[in-house]
């Protein structure tokens, strides 16, 4: 079953966004003494934007280090960012990074916990992804 | 004299490398590296194109600006050192202590601009202006009513989320409006790391309230949440009046006012509610928007046909941490 990855860091925005959203996600840790909760077989990355003002460190650590096992990177299909757009040019830079970096399609890009007209988009993206991703696998 | 010295309490000295909420290193390493000057941004680029505004365009740029002063100041000088002093960890004092002086940085950098593209005699009506100016001084007193001694620190920080990441909108409005209109550019890249700041601030002091009332008993997180709900109102009505006398003669308030909405809605994230106005209420003129983040183009993959290949922009990916 196809599915959702996400971090979300003590502030929680992304963590109320996928509430929302209804769907099953996988949380990968704050702490990296926490065990990593089990992996769908293909999913979509959530990932919140940490940059400072050059840029640097969009990614979170616990992101980076996640992305940094192969077996977790070969099952990754895409990646949504979350960030504020008062970051400037660094809006959801995390977004851009984790797409150059993993070859994966840079899906979309949402602001903090998400409105209602992010949610719709990502619930009907995701499902309209993973249909034409199983038609083109059949 | 030994009873003075027994009364008087001592701080422990901070120690960095005992942590107890992570998020306060984080954020402290990000304000820091994050330090400014407004001598940084060139802003005398701006002379010619100020010239090219009609003087009502140029009044009311000053007239905002002195505003977006205003709130500095009060930020930098009751603000942040009231929150000071309602502090859980040491470590939070010593980021509300960076809060403070960037305020004061934001504050000196509005006169900047003015000693370089105005007169002091526009300058000083202008902020004389602001003195009289009853929307202005309401929103001020609105604030600091719950700054005052004694008062609840976790409304304190409310009032604090909605003065970072609502009140100042009205006014950074113009200077994204003027860059979208290639106008007064030197002068957006200041405010654009002004807006950087006061995410930051809004962020940290929201999430510091969300942390506070993970303590409270059910019915004193309703009553916090409901004071928070009318205090935007409040606020909303004044910013309303606010715009609209700024804004009317030049025909932009409707537009401002989605602008509030949208970052009212913002506001009350940071402090972990749900926003009020809905999506349509809230549709920021694209324009202004990609004044705030330029370079970040929309990135929609969802809307193609599914199979189209979008990556990012070229972006800086190294980070000592990736291992491939
Ligand atoms: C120190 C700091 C730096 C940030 N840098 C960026 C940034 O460069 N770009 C961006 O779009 N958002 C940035 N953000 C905003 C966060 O990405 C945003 O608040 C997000 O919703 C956080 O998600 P979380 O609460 O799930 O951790 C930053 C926030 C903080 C506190
Ligand atoms: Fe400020
Ligand atoms: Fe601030």
């Amino acid at each position: 079953m196809p599915g959702l990855v996400y971090f979300s860091s003590a502030s929680g925005n992304t963590a109320r966004f996928i509430g929302q959203l209804g769907l099953a996600a996988a949380r990968i840790p704050v702490s990296p003494k926490e065990a990593l909760p089990e992996l769908p077989d293909d999913y979509v990355l959530i990932c919140p934007t940490y940059a400072d003002g050059e840029g640097r460190g969009a990614v979170p650590k616990q992101v980076i280090r996640f992305l940094n096992a192969p077996e977790h990177r070969a099952r990754l299909r895409g990646v949504i960012a979350t960030g504020n757009r008062n970051f400037g040019r660094f809006y959801g830079m995390a977004g851009d990074v984790i797409a150059a970096k993993c070859n994966v399609p840079l899906m979309y890009k949402f602001e903090l916990a998400g409105t209602t007209a992010d949610l719709a988009r990502v619930r009907e993206g995701l499902s309209k992804f993973w249909g034409t991703e199983c038609l083109m696998t059949a | 004299m030994k009873d003075d010295a027994q009364r008087i309490a001592i701080p422990r000295a901070i120690n960095w490398n005992r942590l107890q909420d992570d998020k306060d290193l984080e954020v402290w390493n990000r304000l820091t590296v994050n330090f400014w000057l407004p001598e940084k941004v060139p802003l005398s680029n701006d002379v010619q194109s100020w010239a090219t505004l009609t003087p009502e365009e140029q009044t009311l740029t000053i007239r905002v600006f002195t505003g977006l002063t205003l709130l500095d100041t009060i930020q930098n000088a009751v603000g942040a050192p009231a929150m000071m002093a309602d502090a859980i960890t040491p470590h939070e004092e010593a980021v509300l202590s960076n809060v403070a002086f960037m305020e004061a940085v934001h504050a000196r950098s509005y006169s900047s601009i003015f000693s370089t593209l105005c007169s002091t005699k526009e300058v000083d009506e202008a902020f004389r202006w602001s003195e009289e100016n009853p929307h202005l001084q309401a929103k001020a007193r609105a604030v600091l009513e719950t700054y005052a001694p004694g008062a609840d620190p976790l409304k304190r920080k409310i009032a604090s989320v909605f003065l970072e990441s609502f009140l100042f909108y009205s006014g950074f409005y113009l200077p994204m409006y003027w860059s979208s209109r290639a106008k007064l550019t030197n002068t957006a890249d200041l405010i654009r790391l002004i807006i950087r700041d006061e995410a930051v601030h809004g962020y940290y002091i929201g999430y510091k309230f969300q942390r506070g009332m993970e303590t409270q008993t059910e019915a004193r997180r309703q009553e916090l949440k409901d004071y928070a709900f009318n205090l935007l109102f409040e606020l909303y009505d004044i910013e309303s009046r606010y715009t609209e006398e700024l804004y009317d003669d030049i025909g932009l308030t409707e537009e401002v006012k989605v602008f509030l909405h949208y970052n009212a809605n913002k506001a009350l994230q940071n402090l972990g509610f749900e926003a009020l106005f809905p999506p349509e209420a809230a549709e920021v003129n694209p324009a202004i928007l990609a004044a705030l983040s330029p370079d970040s183009e929309n990135h929609d993959f969802f809307s193609g046909s599914g199979s189209s290949y979008v990556i990012g922009r070229a972006v800086a990916t190294e980070d000592e941490d990736w291992d491939f």
